[in-house]
């Protein structure tokens, strides 16, 4: 196998693909109080997703949880993976931030390093960035949390 | 014509008239291309004889009556008629279209002009539908054969009726004679499917539609490429088909249509070339073909159409049939024999065409197309434009294989085994 084809297929995205963090055995499409919920859909390939976020409430609020329900190819099912382990926590200036790197990452061509101590794991997609159809898969469920948690924030505030 | 069936010998003696096919590397390997079920590839004479229109007998047609003007006509109008004899049919029997999509629109928008008593729709009785009628097509097309009908039944409040596929996915005239009724105004249908590489029984439908009086329209892309076609022997009322998918180029079409139903259906876009008599307030329209070439046509497109079919005639359409039903078989075998990949469509030993779409268990389709380009084998992954067809199969998305006269049983040597390597790269379970 190529080089950069392992280099798209790292171990951590196909371990994160198989071993899904916040993929829901329930459905997710309904929000409670203080939860938002996004539908993203690929046609090209027919991937989709439902993401729920929940936000704590208060003066700062950060994400509580990502839970998501899709169906997709390892590209796009890893990063939802990724996002759910790396997002609770984060007040929501952070998760903008950290949305924000990973997008320029993956739409550089393959042109920035990417920084390891804002994207944790998610910075093993910088391989994706090099490979153009694919970048939307690994978009799909980050887009869907930066929907969501619009809805969340809008509740909360 | 040659009659010794076409051989792996013969098939890279051809592909040597691709440029793209031999000198083209992907990720380091040469070109495997079994995406012909998407578009195929151009031999060098094709784009000669567009290059040649374009620099030596260029001039608007059907207009103007200088010498190159006419020479240009005649080329057209030749071309419109080697294209039509391919398919058994006349030249007055076949309109030109950008591709397959635009003439299953036209199709449906003429049928609403009827319903509205516009564009030259005097005798257009036959094409009305209204809210008491039925317009039935089936789940295994290709999105094109597809909307337009829906939104036709949308315009007009006729019903649409899906014919439900076997549990292969195939379309059986049972299912057809089951869905159709009294109100039956068309049945539209697919000759080959684009996903399962089945072969429908045309004849066989055609005999139910003509039961109940309705028109048939038939989806040929994807068999006039690769078996010898007569539409009229068919019995088709209408029938589609593209030259990107048969060694032609890009932008140009074909919509087939029995003469006198042409000359009666209601005309779809309006203007310079196809009318009569134009006055300020109202216009009247020329017969079929010309009824439907408004404005300046694609001329450098038609003739090289010709050409593509004149390449395809001279190594002979049975000949073609015959090697891709062997690659088809080759394929069908072969990817059953993979631990985890499941064929969609027609059993391995069944009649299918040159095309083959798997699922492979724990790997999307996705993942599959991206491992084989980096062995420089180009695929199609998705849903093919069949969504309704994928999801009655449980499927998202598939993986698909389809040949052409340029492929060796090599190729398929090739992607096979690139196939049986994917599970394992993707570590999915039992791998």
């Amino acid at each position: 196998m190529s080089a950069e084809l392992d280099q798209l297929y790292q171990t951590i995205i196909l371990e994160h693909s198989h071993k899904r963090s916040g993929e829901a055995s329930q459905d997710v499409s309904s929000a409670g109080e203080r939860s938002g919920v996004s539908h993203q859909y690929n046609p090209t390939c027919g991937d989709e997703i439902t993401v729920r976020v929940t936000v704590t409430g208060g003066e700062t609020p950060t994400v509580e949880a990502v839970e998501w329900n899709g169906e997709g190819c390892s590209i796009s099912m890893a990063a939802a993976s990724v996002l759910a382990e790396t997002a609770p926590g984060l007040s929501l200036p952070e998760l903008d931030t950290l949305i924000e790197h990973f997008r320029d990452m993956l739409r550089s061509r393959g042109q920035v390093t990417p920084d390891e101590e804002i994207l944790g794991d998610a910075a093993a997609f910088a391989g994706v960035s090099k490979f153009v159809a694919r970048v939307k898969c690994a978009m799909l469920s980050w887009v869907a949390v930066e929907d969501a948690v619009k809805h969340a924030a809008s509740k909360t505030v | 014509m040659p009659t010794t069936p076409l051989d792996n010998e013969q098939v890279l003696r051809l592909k040597r008239d691709f440029p793209l096919l031999t000198e083209s590397q992907v990720a380091g390997h040469p070109l495997v291309y079994l995406d012909t079920g998407a578009t195929s590839q151009v031999p060098l004479a094709v784009a000669d004889a567009e290059r040649d229109f374009t620099l030596h007998h260029r001039a608007a047609v059907h207009r103007g009556a200088h010498t190159l003007a006419v020479e240009a006509t005649d080329l057209f109008e030749d071309a419109r008629a080697t294209i039509a004899h391919f398919v058994g049919a006349d030249p007055y029997s076949l309109v030109w279209t950008s591709n397959a999509t635009e003439g299953l629109n036209l199709l449906s928008y003429a049928m609403s002009n009827a319903t509205a008593g516009s564009n030259g729709s005097e005798n257009a009785e036959r094409f009305r539908v209204g809210p008491d009628d039925e317009i039935v097509t089936t789940q295994a097309e290709h999105h094109a054969n597809l909307i337009p009908w829906q939104e036709l039944a949308a315009r007009t409040g006729a019903s649409l009726r899906v014919v439900p596929v076997d549990a292969r996915g195939l379309i059986t005239p049972q299912a057809v004679a089951d869905t159709v009724s009294e109100r039956t105004k068309l049945v539209a249908f697919t000759h080959v499917s684009n996903v399962t590489g089945a072969i429908t029984d045309v004849q066989a439908i055609v005999g139910e539609a003509q039961k109940i009086g309705a028109l048939t329209v038939l989806d040929a892309c994807q068999s006039v490429p690769h078996m010898p076609i007569d539409f009229p022997a068919l019995g088709v009322d209408f029938a589609v088909f593209s030259a990107h998918k048969m060694l032609g180029p890009t932008g140009i079409g074909a919509l087939y249509g029995r003469h006198e139903l042409l000359n009666a259906l209601p005309t779809f876009l309006t203007g310079g070339s196809m009318i009569t008599e134009v006055t300020t307030e109202h216009a009247r329209y020329l017969d079929s073909p010309v009824r439907f070439d408004a404005g300046t046509q694609r001329i450098s497109q038609a003739v090289a159409w010709a050409e593509a079919v004149r390449y395809l005639r001279a190594i002979g359409m049975g000949r073609i049939e015959a090697w891709e039903a062997e690659l088809g078989r080759q394929l069908a075998r072969g990817v059953t024999e993979i631990n985890g990949v499941r064929l969609i469509g027609p059993e391995p030993g069944v009649e299918r065409v040159g095309l083959v779409s798997i699922d492979v268990a724990g790997v999307h389709a996705h993942d599959v197309g991206q491992l084989l380009d980096a062995a420089g084998i180009a695929v199609r992954v998705g849903h093919h434009c069949a969504q309704p067809l994928h999801r009655e199969l449980g499927l998202t998305a598939s993986t698909r294989a389809s040949t052409y006269l340029y492929n060796t049983t090599d190729d398929v040597d090739r992607f096979l085994d690139e196939l049986s390597r994917v599970r394992g790269y993707f570590r999915a379970e039992g791998a």
